[in-house]
């Protein structure tokens, strides 16, 4: 399996590779960790000329920690996400999700940027940044905008994103609440999930998000509310009014939305119990 | 597509060649060097076969290209022998407590395994089996495979502790 042809760029810096986007167009594709873009090429299934490989570029590196917010450089792999000490003490759910990942290889070079950006409903990073009420920063030729998680999917590989924009980094603010949990069902090792729920309790306070049940990931606040007010049924029912699973290998509607059930009653009786 | 120079250090050796820039390093490393330790198993980055360390993490090579890797420290397998050529612990260990079979997963195995104990110098059975889990087998059952690896921290940390 080998990919059609390309020519290869590595910029040093992000006006170089926002220069590059801009001169190829839709020829063009930006790389980050690849291993969601180098096996779609692989299956000639993605298909551009000009691929622009962002390694080099120190300003998508690097994890920020300040009192209000936690900034995420785009180009952090989530092994570096694991492996942050401070970060996993300030926000213990992206340490838990990041760990569902794939596998030990695909996590030393898989991207959080990546993951967030590339739109597929399978990846558990998008789920978790909605219920984190992240936010994320894109750089194109008319400077940089931002966009909140909860408004950046728009389906199957289409986000707010434009052609000629890189996401650079995220931005999550501190959260007020204590319990945490993101539980994923999956196949096996490796596999996306057949139905996560990232959930935050604590204080009067919930968030709830699923990952891989829709052509999205779905926040809920009408399921976020209900649990905040401690009606566990409420929320899930909500949530799962909010879920549009299709069949596929992974089962039918059905068995999708009994798994989603199981999985979110998980994920929330583990964040109860931890903010108690 | 034209092809680009590509430099790398491969088990301590500095390499170059001539390669597209589609090409994987996977094929870079057996066909353009003729270093034929990692192995392509699955070729879509499940069974981890093709495992090498680059630039100190465990990759697969089979999702890399050899662009994306010009200018780096690879190890393979090969690279993972003692330097008079004789077997490294892990692979000593592999040998003793019968961690293969037909063999094919081998190389990735124990490349992932030194990454992993370089991280984790004592890990528990649950850590190498969480660690490993990238590696598929299908011969062995894994339990050699566990035991290989646990009894080679055991070896390195006291060869460590003897020359200290």
């Amino acid at each position: 399996m080998i990919p059609a042809g390309f020519e290869y760029h590595r910029p040093a810096d992000i006006a170089s590779a926002l220069s590059l986007l801009q001169t190829h167009g839709d020829e063009a594709r930006v790389i980050a960790g690849g291993h969601s873009l180098i096996p779609m090429m692989k299956l000639r299934m993605a298909d551009l000329s000009h691929l622009i490989d962002l390694q080099d570029i120190e300003g998508l590196k690097g994890i920020t920690i300040s009192a209000d917010t936690v900034t995420i450089g785009a180009m952090t792999t989530q092994n570096e996400l694991i492996t942050n000490d401070e970060l996993s003490r300030r926000i213990p759910i992206l340490r838990e999700a990041a760990l569902l990942i794939a596998d030990p290889q695909v996590r030393y070079v898989g991207t959080v940027g990546g993951n967030v950006a590339n739109g597929d409903p399978g990846n558990d990073m998008p789920g978790l940044m909605q219920c984190l009420g992240a936010v994320y920063t894109m750089e194109g030729p008319d400077g940089s905008r931002a966009v909140a998680a909860r408004d950046f999917y728009e389906a199957a590989y289409f986000t707010a994103r434009e052609d000629e924009e890189i996401l650079t980094q995220i931005t999550i603010p501190a959260p007020s609440m204590s319990g945490f949990a993101y539980e994923k069902q999956k196949r096996k090792i490796g596999d996306y999930a057949t139905a996560a729920a990232a959930v935050m309790v604590g204080g009067g306070n919930a968030s709830v998000a699923m990952t891989n049940l829709s052509d999205t990931p779905i926040y809920s606040a009408e399921a976020s509310d209900a649990l905040a007010k401690g009606d566990v049924d409420g929320c899930v029912a909500a949530a799962l009014d909010a879920i549009d699973p299709q069949e596929d290998m992974r089962g039918p509607i059905a068995f999708k939305k009994h798994v989603a059930e199981v999985i979110l009653r998980r994920a929330i009786a583990k964040a109860q119990e931890r903010a108690a | 597509m034209s092809k680009m120079h590509v430099k790398l250090n491969v088990n301590g050796q500095e390499v170059e060649g001539l390669a597209e820039p589609r090409t994987l390093l996977i094929h870079f490393l057996r066909e353009n060097l003729n270093i034929t330790g990692p192995h392509i198993g699955c070729e879509t980055s499940h069974c981890g076969a093709c495992t090498v360390d680059l630039n100190g993490k465990s990759v697969k090579s089979c999702t890399v290209f050899v662009a994306q890797a010009n200018g780096s420290d690879v190890t393979t397998v090969e690279g993972l022998t003692n330097d008079d050529g004789s077997l490294g612990v892990i692979q000593e260990m592999f040998r003793e407590h019968h961690g293969l079979q037909c063999g094919f997963c081998t190389p990735g195995m124990i490349t992932r395994a030194h990454r992993l104990l370089q991280e984790k110098p004592n890990p528990t059975e649950e850590e190498v089996r969480f660690g490993m889990a990238g590696n598929l087998c299908r011969c062995t059952g894994y339990q050699n495979i566990v035991k290989a690896i646990l009894a080679s921290a055991d070896m390195m940390n006291a060869q460590k502790e003897a020359a200290e």
